[in-house]
């Protein structure tokens, strides 16, 4: 059987946080630089040349991107042909995250209890989902999570009838209430079927795909597109001054539901759509 | 005026209020205070009290801003808006007191709009996600209150052509309405 130690996991885990967070990742700059063509409003122009800048400055001298360095969430794909050795697999994912946050001088920003909300101090415990698949491989991917889209995102147990055009409503409305707060342009991932959890969990997976990768089922892709135009008609715009670019891509995530049920998610994410992967091998 | 707007001194006294107007690019200058959600909560708890609070709001910015922290070599980590909407029910009574400007981003109440009119106080965006950037324009970073509160503390700044723009102004023109009304289709 193959193997991986804890201590490789946390060293990994720890270098993701200092990537995830301090570089925007490749996807959302070419975004952001196709939008500026695009753009109409020069306000809105502005703004969209000014992440680019931001981001420069935030790899150069290696500081976060945002401020709001998130909740560390993180999808783990254990190969169900690999043996974990030398300790906890989530306490060496949470390990990580605490050495990550504290080396990079991160944000803190999780409390230990919703009402009572003490700071943990370390941004620990990480949010993990984990999934078993074939073979030997330990895939990680982080996505750390601002709560000001966070906190935009909205769930609906839709019912069967009102079908696709009820689910596209339900989106466009879930992010014109948004507005500025979850600073546009945004990426909208949507979660479809299933239970309600199942829903919201699709949600949050749909942000882990590449801005502008279309998705595989011809039919969902143009259903993305369509969203994506409709939420652009919006008029929001970088930053909810106006414009062409509320959002910069829409992904959907579909799955089987039951007869008397149509769950939709809607999980926003801001342009710094963090989202870092490794595959540590047995 | 520099082509990114026009150079403001602080604190901002009425007549400079009520000189902007939604839309303006401005530059700020000088000292400006940070708060966010506890911070708020424990300087209404103070009033209510009948305490003093921790700096006097008369004529002062609140930026809402919880920065990561400040590597070796630097004054401050990241620094950008966070979403102003959960301050809104504090931020009247602050306007009562004095305080004459916020920086943040996103909606805000009609409780506070109408307390910004009343006063006389303007509502200022700061990019979103242009953390890094916009701690380029903190020149110096001081916690004077509530240090427990870490990244929550009240920090005394002093910044140097810090760029916002005027989302809300005293008459209530709104940046965000006429905007997007420009942009719909
Ligand atoms: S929504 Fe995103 S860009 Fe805006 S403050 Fe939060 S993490 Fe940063």
């Amino acid at each position: 059987m193959k193997e991986i130690s804890v201590q490789k996991i946390v060293k990994a885990v720890e270098e993701l946080c200092l990537e995830a967070n301090c570089v925007l990742n490749q996807d959302v700059v070419d975004a952001l630089q196709r939008s500026l063509v695009t753009e109409e409003s020069p306000q809105g122009k502005e703004v969209l040349e000014l992440l680019l800048q931001n981001a420069e400055i935030a790899e150069r001298e290696s500081i976060p991107i945002c401020q709001d360095t998130g909740m560390a969430v993180l999808f783990v794909e254990v190969g169900q042909d690999l043996h974990i050795t030398g300790g906890s697999l989530t306490e060496a994912l949470n390990e990580g995250v605490r050495r990550g946050y504290k080396k990079g001088f991160l944000r803190k920003s999780v409390v230990t209890n919703p009402f009572t909300r003490e700071n943990t101090q370390d941004n620990t415990p990480a949010i993990i989902h984990y999934d078993v698949v074939e073979g030997d491989n330990l895939t990680l991917t982080l996505a750390p999570k601002g709560f000001g889209s966070e906190n935009m995102g909205a769930l609906k147990m839709l019912k069967p009838s009102d079908g696709l055009a009820g689910m596209m409503d339900f989106v466009v409305e879930t992010v014109e209430k948004a507005g500025a707060n979850p600073c546009p342009p945004i990426v909208v991932g949507v979660g479809i079927g299933g239970t309600m959890e199942k829903a919201a969990y699709l949600a949050k997976k749909a942000l882990l795909r590449d801005i502008g990768s279309a998705h595989q089922d011809p039919e969902l892709a143009k259903l993305e597109q369509e969203l994506l135009g409709r939420i652009n008609d919006l008029g929001i715009g970088p930053q909810g001054y106006g414009g062409r670019t509320t959002a910069l891509g829409v992904s959907l995530e579909v799955f089987a539901t039951h007869i008397a049920g149509l769950p939709v998610a809607v999980n926003i994410n801001c342009h710094v759509a963090r989202h870092r992967k490794i595959v540590l091998k047995g | 005026m520099s082509d990114q707007g026009r150079r403001i001194i602080t604190p901002l006294d009425l007549e400079i209020v009520q000189s902007l107007r939604c839309g303006d690019r401005i530059l700020l200058n000088g000292v400006i205070y940070t708060g966010r959600d506890a911070a708020h909560k424990r300087m209404i708890q103070a009033l209510e009290r009948g305490e003093e609070l921790p700096f006097n709001l008369k004529d002062q910015i609140i930026y809402f801003v919880g920065p990561t922290p400040a590597p070796p070599g630097k004054v401050i980590g990241s620094a950008g808006p966070t979403t102003s909407g959960r301050m809104d029910a504090y931020s009247p009574y602050l306007i009562a007191q004095g305080l004459k400007g916020m920086i943040g981003k996103g909606l805000r109440s009609n409780a506070v709009i109408e307390a910004m009119k009343e006063y006389g106080a303007v509502y200022l965006g700061a990019i979103g996600g242009a953390g890094a950037l916009l701690a380029g324009c903190i020149k110096e970073a001081e916690v004077i209150a509530y240090p427990d509160l870490g990244p929550e503390a009240i920090h005394k700044l002093v910044v140097e052509d810090f760029p916002v723009t005027v989302l809300i102004d005293s008459q209530g023109g709104n940046l965000y309405e006429t905007g997007q009304k420009a942009y719909k289709r």
